[in-house]
């Protein structure tokens, strides 16, 4: 308002007079003031958005620091500190299989969850696609999805191990199986939901089946089965610290049994917060893919 | 008789809903001539776009024949092009890709990549959407996103425009200058159109028939005006023209006096 009041006179009055140069100054001089408060507003939602996350740490360290003051079997921050740079200072040592670097025992956690989850997008997509097209196969499969979706992962793993004879096949399949069960759900409901009026486009166009599937179903869907994907890599990760604590081998998890073994729980520490922070990782990467593929 | 392009013979709608049956047109007869204009009028709820539906072949009829250039209309295609009420762009294509489906699907088994890619810049230039044909249908206006629409439309040559309120979404001042652009490119495609709207003036300043309909449930068409007002139709002048003035009378008359519509409870 108070700019549009400085202005009006300059518009109109283009001859040059007297008056004409003492209101342009104002407006100049003025003009620069209210970027300064803009500045510092940034500073403070900058330190609003910092401030509570750092101070949410310092909570849990502070907490932390106290309640392992006087000592006893449970690693200060201070200590844990210590053990992680040493245990991060040389992660790819490799003295025999059960003497592994922390960067070994996350990558092959990692791979597991990548072939057990990369099965189930590979079996569940399809199969949600199937079950939101046709509603026979709906009917079909729904009653079979509600009586296994809520099974607890571990209770597969038996099941793989007397099918597959081998440990790392049989964490993979018991991350398959507790994966695959929300990109099924999703991508049919996803399918179920492509507005009815881009398939009407679709029959006026008179587009091929595979136009249909590739420019309209495919990117319809997309959004609903992208947020299938991110919860099943959140369950996938979840899974297999459990199972590779009962199946052994390199990993993650069995790298925190191992380190109970050895009753060094200032790794154990360690690994809880590895786990979170690659779990974090996987939930971020996805989420940026998502919003990627998101139109609106 | 065989002379109508369109013809719809005494065709009945039932929708079998969970709620029963419901009767939604009856007895439908119309003839729409080659490059007739031809709107639908009506309360909502009387079965307009229903009939329009049945004419695109998104819907088959319960009974009754329909015909397009003397065959039976059994199921959509591009030669009737459908514009619909809420333009239906698909969200992750651009405007130029929008269009270029519809092209690619009529014309693409005979024609090169260019000639498409010719054929969709020529409609989007004819709907004024040049300048944003790179852009996706969110980052553009309500109006620009129907001009898009009418853009895909036209640009499969089809033998009828079926538009279905294609301008009730917009405000005034958009609708009337998609009014008269539209007026503009039928006048030079030649286009037959079948207009659903439920605007008066709308209905009266494009056609040169109004149907007018009877309120639903079992809708029929209730009475057939025609417009004689020589093309082309300026807005400015119409609205002191006597033939104008008499014919939007005689829409009101229908729609507010004799058949008007009365709110169920549901």
């Amino acid at each position: 308002m108070v700019s549009a009041v400085f202005h009006s006179p300059r518009d109109h009055l283009n001859t040059p007079l007297a008056v004409a140069l003492p209101t342009a100054e104002p407006v100049l001089a003025e003009a620069p003031k209210p970027v300064k408060p803009r500045r510092k507003f940034d500073m403070n939602s900058l330190w609003l958005r910092l401030l509570p996350p750092v101070l949410g740490m310092a909570l849990l360290i502070g907490v932390w620091a106290l309640l392992t003051q006087k000592g006893g079997s449970f690693p200060t921050p201070g200590m844990t500190f210590d053990a992680a740079v040493k245990l991060f200072a040389d992660p790819f040592y490799s003295n025999g299989p059960n003497d592994q670097g922390i960067g070994w025992n996350i990558l092959y956690s990692l791979q597991r969850v990548a072939l057990g989850f990369g099965l189930a997008a590979a079996v569940g997509i399809p199969m949600g696609f199937i079950i939101g097209r046709f509603d026979f196969a709906n009917r079909m499969f729904s009653p079979l999805i509600s009586l296994l979706k809520p099974v607890s992962p571990l209770a597969w793993l038996p099941i793989g191990l007397l099918v597959f004879k081998s440990a790392n096949p049989a964490a993979i399949w018991t991350i398959f199986i507790c994966s695959i069960w929300p990109m099924v759900v999703n991508t049919a409901v996803g399918v179920q939901r492509v507005p009815e009026d881009y398939l009407n486009v679709a029959r006026v166009l008179k587009l091929s089946e595979w136009k249909i599937v590739t420019k309209i179903l495919f990117p319809a869907v997309l959004p609903y089965m992208l947020t299938g994907v991110r919860l099943s890599v959140g369950t996938a990760w979840l899974v297999i610290v459990a199972a590779e604590m009962l199946t052994g081998g390199v990993g993650i998890g069995f790298w925190v049994w191992d380190e109970w073994n050895n009753l060094n729980v200032a790794h154990i520490i360690i690994a809880i917060f590895v786990i979170g922070i690659v779990g974090l990782l996987l939930e971020w990467l996805l989420m940026a893919v998502a919003k990627h593929f998101s139109y609106d | 008789m065989s002379k109508a392009f369109i013809e719809v013979q005494s065709a009945e709608m039932v929708f079998n809903t969970k709620k029963g049956q419901f009767h939604a047109l009856r007895d439908i007869n119309l003839q729409v001539q080659r490059g007739e204009f031809i709107t639908l009028i009506g309360h909502s709820g009387c079965g307009k776009s229903t009939l329009l539906n049945l004419i695109a072949g998104l819907l088959t009829p319960t009974s009754g024949v329909l015909l397009c250039d003397n065959r039976e209309i059994t199921e959509p295609g591009p030669e009737r092009a459908v514009v619909f009420q809420n333009h239906s762009l698909l969200p992750w294509l651009s405007c130029f890709e929008n269009v270029y489906l519809g092209v690619e699907s009529v014309f693409g088994g005979r024609e090169l990549k260019r000639k498409l890619a010719e054929r969709t810049d020529a409609a989007l230039e004819l709907v004024g959407m040049t300048h944003a044909m790179f852009k996706r249908p969110h980052e553009i206006s309500g109006g620009m996103k129907q001009r898009v629409g009418i853009a895909r439309a036209l640009a499969m040559e089809p033998k009828v425009l079926l538009m279905d309120e294609p301008f009730g979404a917009l405000d005034a001042l958009t609708r009337a200058r998609l009014q008269d652009e539209l007026l503009k490119i039928v006048a030079r495609t030649e286009s037959t159109v079948v207009m659903v709207t439920h605007d008066v003036d709308e209905a009266v300043l494009l056609s040169d028939r109004v149907v007018m309909m009877t309120n639903g449930p079992a809708a029929t068409i209730g009475e057939i005006l025609r417009v004689d007002i020589p093309r082309p139709r300026s807005r400015v002048e119409l609205a002191e023209d006597s033939a104008y003035v008499h014919a939007r009378k005689a829409v009101i008359d229908f729609l507010y006096t004799r058949h008007a519509h009365v709110e169920k409870a549901a």
